[in-house]
């Protein structure tokens, strides 16, 4: 793919204190009843970002979609879009458009005219509409749809439509909540990186709501994490899978190991975590904003853990501990190993299947030896 | 929702006024104390002393209670038949036939089924020789008649939404089919057949029309004799009895409410 | 149930019906016939057989004695004979009565049926967009007089209406000379709307409850004010409900007996109260059948072929 420097994906505003936000979300709160919604969320969106708010149900992420949208007014705080406060403008007075969960298409209307509807009420000439309605149907490939109506067509069809009419009046943000959700697996790894590609080309800022990690990791260049109406951590997937900044964030995203310990030695340079639960010392190779005797958690993905029958070495006596294989799940790719430590505590480690129906790979019941590198762990004090 | 208008709260209140200043005009002027019911010259209940004392309308009552009765329950059994045929029998000679036939009374303006039941009245009489005069029997019939089109809408709406697989269950586990009918469908429509039943009842007992028509010398029902009433001018007893029937009415579909607000949590809970 | 079952010791489990059913194989008539034949037969000879009946003496004349209509077969000396008139149906095309009582009908019930739509439809969708604790309540509201009696309610209607009725008498404080409202054409419009504006709010709340929220938010989204999205989104997608309603308010009102003679004047010609009164005053029975057999063709079996022909295209709508 051809490189499009003024994309926020390769310039990263975000990392540039000075840049200028697009979307400035500034301590909003929503509650319904007594029930905060969202609280005090602030945030900032970059233009042609393609951001994703991620959460489970009740996060609070389509509340906070829904008061970019006008659906919802704030409580209290502040929704700025392209330096225009918007907290208060109803719906269609504003330069935003979403693309909805259940895509809301007018069933009573056929794929022309549910792009064409937008286009109508900012009461353009006919000629224009039905040039920019052909050039919609083009870019999401669906030009001889044009007549049918909503209920002749397939889930993935209805998708690309409500995406052609979001998009239809040149929005400078477009909300998408779900986009992918009504579509089956197959489906949706497709339309993922055609959606990437249609945002890339006509480089409008997304914000994407999803519960779908995978989702969020392959589209987003920043992810925005949501839990009980607040935002968790906001980074590049990246940022989010290998540092997590809590308990929360390290448990959302994907499968993760957690284990307890106490700080025994705590350097600018390094730290020393002692853990019972894992009968062993973690050695962390750069500081950590700890105290000593501070009880902390640290976590690791499944696949930074190495298996091995022989004891390896440990140069700083820790970041080894032992073992016996309990379940084994073979997944193609790669096999997944539960295994029991001494302190009856189970982790899940992941190894590459690299050999061809290897005969000497680990296997059930057997002893082995767990290791880790001193920067594969994150250290959690939240 | 976002911004709701002042437009529809205030046409739905109108609205609502417009439904309920005259029956509550006439609640209010039933307690009047003046022969001129829309006078108001002090409480009184005497009115309904008069309702009571009036053997001319207790007759009545009574009669229409018991066409209702009868009717509703006829037309009860009949439309249920009805709805089970056009509903689980999907496919039989006449089935087009019967699904218009059970559906036109719904259609039919009551002056047309009156005078078309009496005349098959008259006819049967001169030749069949029954029934001998007319009464409570003919009324009765005319009432199950058009009744069970009512009932048969309610019944096959509800029939219409059952879980097929609990039927299927019932005959994996050795029920016949009629079994299977009264185990297991009879008791899941059962509030189709309450609401069909009491449709049924009240139709019945409100029908001035049919009534007529087929009625013979000494079955006056209720609403004949108070449209003989109406007729000449607004009557202070006929406030009286309307108040006693609105009443009842308002406490029935109450409880209906309650029952049925109540019942909701159970079944999400299920 | 289940705890009424419980209670009884295990019964021998042979129940009336499984003797029944077993009677019945043994006779050879199976269950299914019996669920049809029954009410086959009783709407053949109750509805079915009526309506023909009404066809055959609306082709006599009327006659003095009991029944006051000459008999279409007459035998005579061994041969059967059968006489037909049509004079009932000329009459009905020559007299002006009939013919301006079925303009008069379909006018009056077409203009309340407009009526009880304008007022019935904003009922329905305030109730239909209500708070969830609210719209049980207005649902019941609109429910209680349905279930009250129908009668009663023109009654009431009169009571309010009358000379010296409610709105005079609040007319008469703002100083307002009284209305004459009663015995009018008026009069029986405000009636109709009146009793039939529960059968309007039904069904047109019924469909709009299902109306997507997200489809109005998505039209507001790409642009439009809310009136335009009532006009290009709510009002078309409530069609179905729109028909049905006006179905159940125009298909009675034509025929409406009770209101045009309660609450109209002697000028108010509807064709159910001519054929009531040809019926009752005239006691002219083959007049009155003619009556009613051309109200069928004319009015009744339009509008449910019209209707038919609505559901088929909703049923095929659906089903794709």
């Amino acid at each position: 793919m051809a490189k499009k420097p003024q994309l926020a994906i390769d310039t990263r505003p975000w990392r540039d204190p000075a840049a200028k936000p697009f979307v400035r979300i500034k301590n909003v709160t929503k509650k319904f009843g007594d029930v905060f919604a969202v609280s005090d969320v602030s945030l900032d969106i970059y233009k042609s970002e393609l951001f994703c708010l991620l959460g489970g149900s009740g996060s609070g992420k389509s509340t906070l979609l829904r008061m970019l949208a006008g659906f919802e007014e704030p409580t209290s705080g502040s929704i700025e879009i392209d330096g225009q406060d918007m907290t208060s403008v109803a719906p269609y007075n504003r330069p935003v458009n979403m693309m909805f969960q259940s895509y809301a298409l007018f069933p009573h209307m056929n794929v022309e005219q549910n792009i064409a509807y937008g286009l109508k009420r900012d009461g353009l000439p006919k000629g224009e509409i039905a040039d920019r309605v052909a050039e919609l149907l083009t870019l999401v490939k669906l030009q001889d749809y044009g007549q049918r109506k909503p209920h002749q067509l397939s889930g993935g069809q209805r998708q690309r439509v409500a995406l052609a009419r979001a998009l239809a009046k040149r929005p400078k943000l477009l909300l998408l909540d779900e986009p992918l959700g009504a579509l089956d697996k197959k489906l949706r790894e497709e339309t993922q990186f055609e959606l990437v590609k249609i945002q890339e080309t006509l480089g409008v800022t997304f914000i994407v709501v999803t519960h779908d990690q995978e989702e969020a990791m392959s589209l987003a260049t920043r992810i925005g994490v949501m839990n009980q109406g607040e935002i968790a951590m906001i980074g590049e997937p990246t940022d989010i899978y290998e540092f997590p900044n809590s308990k929360f964030v390290a448990g959302f995203i994907g499968s993760v190991n957690m284990a307890e310990g106490i700080v025994i030695e705590d350097e600018p340079d390094h730290v020393r975590i002692r853990s019972a639960e894992l009968g062993c010392d973690i050695y962390v190779g750069h500081g950590v904003d700890c105290a000593p005797d501070q009880l902390l958690w640290w976590a690791i993905r499944p696949e930074k853990i190495q298996l091995s029958r022989e004891k390896p070495e440990s140069p700083f006596d820790a970041n080894v501990t032992k073992g016996m294989v309990e379940e084994i799940g073979y997944l193609g790719d790669m096999s997944v190993y539960q295994i029991l430590l001494e302190s009856g505590k189970r982790l899940r480690v992941t190894q590459t299947n690299t050999v061809r129906g290897n005969p000497d790979s680990i296997t059930w019941d057997e002893e082995v030896y767990l290791t880790w590198g001193d920067s594969s762990g994150s250290v959690l004090t939240v | 929702m976002f911004r709701r208008g002042w437009f529809l709260p205030i046409a739905a209140s109108l609205g609502f006024v417009f439904l309920y200043a005259p029956i509550i005009s006439l609640v209010v002027f039933s307690f009047n104390e003046n022969r001129l019911v829309t006078i108001w010259s002090g409480f009184s209940t005497k009115w309904y002393g008069a309702l009571f004392a009036d053997p001319q309308m207790l007759g009545a009552a009574w009669l229409s209670l018991q066409i209702a009765f009868f009717s509703a329950t006829i037309a009860l059994v009949l439309g249920t038949l009805c709805a089970v045929a056009l509903v689980r029998f999907r496919k039989f000679r006449g089935r087009t036939v019967l699904a218009g036939t059970v559906s036109a009374p719904l259609v039919m303006p009551d002056v047309i089924t009156g005078l078309a039941l009496l005349l098959l009245f008259v006819a049967m009489e001169s030749t069949l020789g029954w029934p001998a005069g007319r009464g409570i029997v003919t009324i009765i019939i005319a009432h199950s008649t058009f009744c069970m089109a009512y009932v048969c809408v309610v019944v096959q709406s509800r029939l219409a939404d059952f879980d097929m697989s609990l039927e299927e269950a019932a005959m994996d586990l050795g029920a016949s089919p009629v079994r299977v009918f009264f185990d297991i469908t009879l008791p899941i429509i059962a509030p189709a057949l309450v609401s069909g039943w009491l449709l049924a009842f009240t139709l019945s007992l409100d029908d001035l029309v049919i009534a007529s028509f087929v009625s013979g010398p000494g079955s006056s029902t209720l609403p004949m004799v108070i449209f003989s009433k109406v007729k000449l001018g607004v009557s202070p007893d006929v406030n009286a009895l309307a108040t006693i029937i609105i009443g009842i009415v308002a406490l029935g579909v109450f409880a209906a409410t309650i029952l049925q607000l109540r019942s909701r949590p159970k079944k999400a809970r299920a | 149930m289940s705890s009424f079952d419980s209670e009884l010791p295990p019964p021998p489990r042979r129940r009336p019906w499984t003797m029944v059913e077993r009677g019945l194989a043994a006779v050879g008539i199976s269950g299914k016939a019996l669920v049809i034949a029954a009410p086959a037969i009783w709407l053949t000879v109750f509805f079915l057989v009526p309506l023909l009946v009404v066809f055959g003496i609306s082709l006599s004349v009327k006659q003095f004695g009991r029944p006051p209509y000459t008999p279409l077969l007459t035998t005579e000396g061994g041969t059967v004979q059968l006489t037909l008139h049509l004079s009932n149906y000329l009459r009905l095309f020559t007299d002006n009565l009939y013919v301006a009582a079925y303009l008069s009908s379909i006018k009056i019930a077409f203009i309340s049926t407009v009526i009880t739509l304008i007022i019935g439809y904003p009922m329905a969708y305030a109730i239909a967009r209500a708070p969830d604790q609210w719209r049980n309540i207005l649902l019941m509201l609109v429910i209680l007089p349905f279930w009250s009696s129908f009668l009663l309610r023109v009654y009431a209607l009169s009571g309010f209406m009358s000379g010296n009725g409610v709105i005079n008498q609040l007319l008469g404080v703002f100083g307002i000379p009284p209305v004459v409202m009663m015995q009018t054409d008026f009069a029986v419009y405000v009636g109709i709307v009146y009793t039939y504006l529960p059968f309007m709010i039904l069904p047109l709340y019924t469909n709009l409850v299902k109306l997507d929220g997200a489809l109005l938010e998505a039209s507001a989204d790409l642009g439009a004010r809310p009136l335009r999205t009532f006009l290009s989104i709510t009002l078309p997608l409530s069609m179905p409900g729109i028909i049905a309603g006006s179905m159940l308010v125009f298909i009675p009102a034509i025929g409406e007996f009770v209101i045009p003679s309660l609450l109209g004047g002697p000028s108010t010609l509807m064709i159910g109260r001519v054929l009531w009164d040809e019926f009752f005053a005239n006691t002219n029975w083959p007049r009155a059948a003619a009556v009613a057999i051309a109200m069928l063709v004319a009015v009744v079996i339009p509008i449910m072929l019209l209707q038919r022909a609505q559901d088929a295209v909703q049923d095929n709508e659906m089903s794709k």
